[in-house]
C-alpha cells in the first residue's frame, strides 16, 4: 500500500513511543528504563499543571530575567547591506546561555518528583553551570560530568560550577568530552536510580528528554515571534541557530514549524571542514543509536563512535537531537555547516560591530547569516538566535587569533 | 515456548541448561571481550574457556561508548578497538570457536548500534552461521525489542532479556513475554564490575522471575570472587563472572587459571 503523507503539522511529535518518525526511542538499559517511564509521566502530569507551569514562569521572570529581548543589529546589518538581522538575547538570561530555561524546568520537575541529587553532563560548561546555578537556588546536591579535555578548556566555567557549590567529576575515558560525560552520567544514574535525577542538557537522550527539553525551551521561539511581530508587524522570513545536541534551535524553531513562509536553518559545526574533523552529525554522519535515542550520528563503518571536533566545546558531541534528525529528512529545516575559522571571524566582527560578545556556539549561527544576508533584499528580516554569551570562550578565541596571526 | 527460536537443532542453550540440571549444580558463565588485546589471544582465551570449566561463553562485542560498562570493562572494549577488531571480526572469532567445540553455548553480550548499523537480518544471519546462540544488547530493552527479534527468531538467534533490581512485578511479565533462552538477572542497579549484591535481595528477585518464566536464570554483574559466583549459582542457574576476568587479561595474569578456580568453586557440593 502507497500511502503520501502529507503533514498538516509538524509540532506533533513525538509519538507515544517517543518517536519522530524513525528518530528517537527509548533505547536505555533495562535498569534505567522504570526510571524514564517514571519521568515521562511525572513530566506529562506537570507540564499541563497549571500550578507547575505558574510556578516555572515565576522564576523565568524573576530569576532568570526573561523574556529576553530582541536587539536590531544595525551596524552588522549595514555592513553587510543585505537582510535586516535580529538577535535573539538569549545571552542576556541569567548564567549567560539559553540553558537555564531548561535546568529551571528540570530542576521543579525533579523536586516535584522528590528527588533529593542531581548529576548533569556538559560540554562547554554552560549547561553545568546553569544545573549548578538552580541547584544552588534549591539547595541540592550536584554532581557535573564534564570531560577532561573540554574542563581544561573551559576553566572558568568549571571555577563557576565549583563556587556555585557543585561537584564537577572529570571524564577521562575517550576524547574527555561531552559523549564520554554523558556515558558517566548514565553510569552514575543506573547506579543511583532511587535519589538521583539525571538533568540532561539538550534536546537528545531518551524520551520523554527531547520532547521535555524543547517544550522547555519553545519559550524563545515563542517571544521571538511575539517580539518581531510587535516589531515589525509580521514574521520573519529566515530564523538561523547553531545545533550541537539542538536545544536552542529547536526552542527557537519549534513556534515557527508550521509557518512555512519562515525559512529555518540550524547551522552545524564543521570543526576543520566536513572532509576533516567535525562535528556535523547530519551533514557527515548516519542513523544510529547513541545515549537513549535514534538519531545522526557521526560513526565509523563498524558502528563505532567517532570523535567530533569543534573549536566550541558546546557543539563538540557527535549526535543530534532526535528531532532535528526528523526535521532534516522532511526537508522543513534546512541545515549548513560552518567551521571554526568562520565561527572566529563572525565572533569577532560581532564583538566589533554590536558591542555582543556572543558564545562560540552562536558565533556558528551568525557566521551563517553574515553568509547570506548580503544576498537577500532590505526587507528580508533574519533572526539569530544569540544563545550564549562568549565571555567563556575568550581565552579560546585568542589562542585561535595568536596561532593564525603567527602562521601568517 | 512460542517465543523460542525456530531451530531447536543448534539450541545448545537448552542442553547446556538440561545437562546442569542433571547435574544438580548451578552453571558458570564467563564473560570476555573479543579481540581483548587482540584476535589471537582472545581466541586462544575463547578455545580454553570449555576445558578451564565455563559452561556458557558470553563474547563482548567491543562498543565505544559502553555507558553500563564499568572502569574494566570500558579498558577492554579500547584495547580490542585500538587492535582492531570489529563486529565481523567478533563473529570470525565465534566461527573459529566453533570450529573445534559445537557443544558450547555462546551469547555476544553488547551494544545495539554496532548491530544496527550491520544490519539487524544481516547480523542474524551471520551469527548464526557463526555459531552463536544468542545476543544480549544492553541498551535496547522490552520496549524496542520488535526491532530485532522477527530476525532473531527467524534465524534462532536467542534474544537475552535483562531483569534488574528496577523491575518490578508490572514489568517483569512484559520483559519475559519475549524472552527465550535464559533470562539474565542484572542483580545490582549499577555497572559491571561493581560490588556484589545482598543475596538474599536477589534470592528474592529469583523468586519473583521464576513466577513469571521456567526459563533458567543466570544472575551477573559484581560476581567477582570464587566463593561468590559458587553462592549465587546455587540462588539460580547460572552465575557470570565477567570484569573479574577482563580485569586478569588486562594484567596479562592467568585468565585460565581463575576460570579453573571460579568453575571449582561452583561445582563444589554446597557447604
Amino acid at each position: 500500500m502507497t500511502q503520501i503523507q502529507t503533514l498538516n503539522t509538524y509540532r506533533g511529535g513525538p509519538d507515544d513511543r517517543g518517536r519522530f518518525g524513525p528518530y528517537g526511542g527509548r533505547f536505555v538499559a533495562e535498569t534505567l528504563m522504570p526510571l524514564i517511564l517514571d519521568l515521562e509521566r511525572a513530566w506529562d502530569s506537570a507540564r499541563v499543571d497549571p500550578a507547575f507551569q505558574a510556578e516555572l514562569q515565576g522564576y523565568l521572570s524573576s530569576y532568570v530575567g526573561r523574556p529576553s529581548p530582541i536587539t536590531l543589529a544595525q551596524r552588522l546589518t549595514d555592513r553587510l547591506g543585505g537582510a535586516r538581522i535580529y538577535f535573539k538575547r538569549e545571552d542576556l538570561n541569567h548564567t549567560g546561555a539559553h540553558k537555564v530555561n531548561n535546568c529551571m524546568g528540570q530542576i521543579l520537575l525533579a523536586r516535584r518528583m522528590g528527588k533529593t541529587r542531581i548529576i548533569a553532563e556538559t560540554g562547554a560548561g554552560q549547561h553545568g553551570v546553569a544545573t549548578a546555578t538552580v541547584c544552588a537556588l534549591f539547595g541540592m546536591p550536584c554532581v557535573v560530568y564534564m570531560g577532561a579535555t573540554d574542563i581544561e578548556r573551559q576553566a572558568p566555567n568549571v571555577f563557576r560550577m565549583k563556587l556555585l557549590g557543585a561537584e564537577v567529576r572529570p571524564v577521562t575515558s575517550g576524547s574527555g568530552t561531552l559523549k564520554d560525560a554523558m556515558n558517566e552520567a548514565l553510569r552514575d544514574w543506573v547506579t543511583n536510580v532511587e535519589s538521583t535525577y539525571y538533568l540532561i542538557g539538550t534536546a537528545a537522550g531518551p524520551h520523554p528528554y527531547p520532547a521535555m527539553v524543547r517544550d522547555l525551551q519553545k519559550v524563545i521561539g515563542e517571544e521571538t515571534r511575539a517580539q518581531i511581530m510587535a516589531a515589525e508587524g509580521r514574521l520573519p522570513d529566515t530564523v538561523v541557530a547553531c545545533v550541537g545536541g539542538g536545544s536552542n534551535a529547536i526552542g527557537m524553531f519549534h513556534p515557527f514549524l508550521d509557518d512555512p513562509s519562515v525559512a529555518l536553518i540550524g547551522v552545524e559545526a564543521a570543526g576543520e571542514g566536513l572532509d576533516r574533523h567535525h562535528a556535523a552529525s547530519m551533514a557527515g554522519g548516519r542513523p544510529g543509536v547513541l545515549h537513549g535515542n535514534r538519531t545522526y550520528l557521526l560513526q565509523d563503518a563498524d558502528g563505532q563512535i567517532t570523535e567530533a571536533h569543534s573549536i566550541s566545546a558546546g557543539l563538540d558531541y557527535p549526535g543530534v537531537g532526535p528531532e532535528h534528525a526528523w526535521l532534516r529528512d522532511t526537508g522543513r529545516v534546512s541545515y549548513v555547516p560552518i567551521t571554526d575559522d568562520e565561527a572566529i571571524e563572525a565572533f569577532q566582527m560581532v564583538t566589533q560591530l554590536e558591542g555582543i560578545i556572543p558564545a562560540l556556539e552562536s558565533s556558528h549561527a551568525v557566521a551563517h547569516a553574515i553568509k547570506i544576508a548580503p544576498g537577500l533584499p532590505a526587507d528580508h528580516i533574519l533572526v539569530v538566535n544569540m544563545s550564549g554569551r562568549g565571555d567563556k570562550d575568550i581565552a579560546a578565541v585568542a589562542k585561535a587569533i595568536g596561532a593564525k596571526e603567527n602562521l601568517s | 515456548m512460542s517465543s523460542a527460536p525456530a531451530s531447536s537443532a543448534a539450541d545448545r542453550l537448552a542442553r547446556r541448561f538440561a545437562a546442569l540440571k542433571a547435574e544438580g549444580r548451578g552453571g558458570l558463565v564467563t564473560y570476555m571481550m573479543a579481540g581483548d588485546p587482540d584476535h589471537a589471544t582472545a581466541l586462544s582465551l575463547m578455545q580454553g574457556l570449555p576445558q578451564a570449566g565455563a559452561d556458557i561463553i558470553e563474547l563482548g562485542m567491543p562498543f565505544s561508548d559502553p555507558m553500563a560498562d564499568g572502569p574494566a570493562i570500558q579498558a577492554a572494549a579500547v584495547r580490542a578497538l585500538q587492535g582492531g577488531m570489529t563486529l565481523h571480526g567478533t563473529l570470525e572469532t565465534v566461527a573459529a570457536f566453533r570450529a573445534g567445540d559445537d557443544e558450547t553455548p555462546v551469547i555476544l553480550m553488547g551494544y545495539y548500534n554496532p548491530v544496527y548499523l550491520y544490519g539487524v537480518e544481516a547480523f542474524a544471519r551471520d551469527a548464526v552461521a557463526a555459531g552463536a546462540d544468542g545476543v544480549i544488547l544492553v541498551d535496547l530493552p522490552p520496549e524496542e525489542a520488535a526491532e530485532v527479534l522477527p530476525a532473531f527468531r527467524a534465524h534462532g538467534l536467542h534474544l537475552i532479556f535483562l531483569t534488574t533490581p528496577t523491575s518490578d512485578d508490572a514489568r517483569l511479565p512484559m520483559i519475559l513475554k519475549d524472552a527465550s533462552g535464559f533470562v539474565y538477572h542484572v542483580s545490582i542497579a549499577g555497572i559491571t564490575g561493581a560490588q556484589a549484591a545482598q543475596e538474599d535481595a536477589v534470592a528474592e528477585m529469583v523468586r519473583h522471575i521464576r513466577a513469571h518464566t521456567e526459563l533458567p536464570v543466570a544472575i551477573g554483574f559484581g560476581i567477582s570472587t570464587p566463593a561468590q559466583a559458587a553462592r549465587f549459582a546455587r540462588l539460580a542457574d547460572a552465575a557470570v563472572v565477567g570484569s573479574a576476568i577482563v580485569r586478569r587479561v588486562a594484567e596479562g595474569g592467568d585468565a585460565l587459571g581463575f576460570v579453573r578456580e571460579l568453575a571449582d568453586a561452583v561445582r563444589a557440593p554446597a557447604p
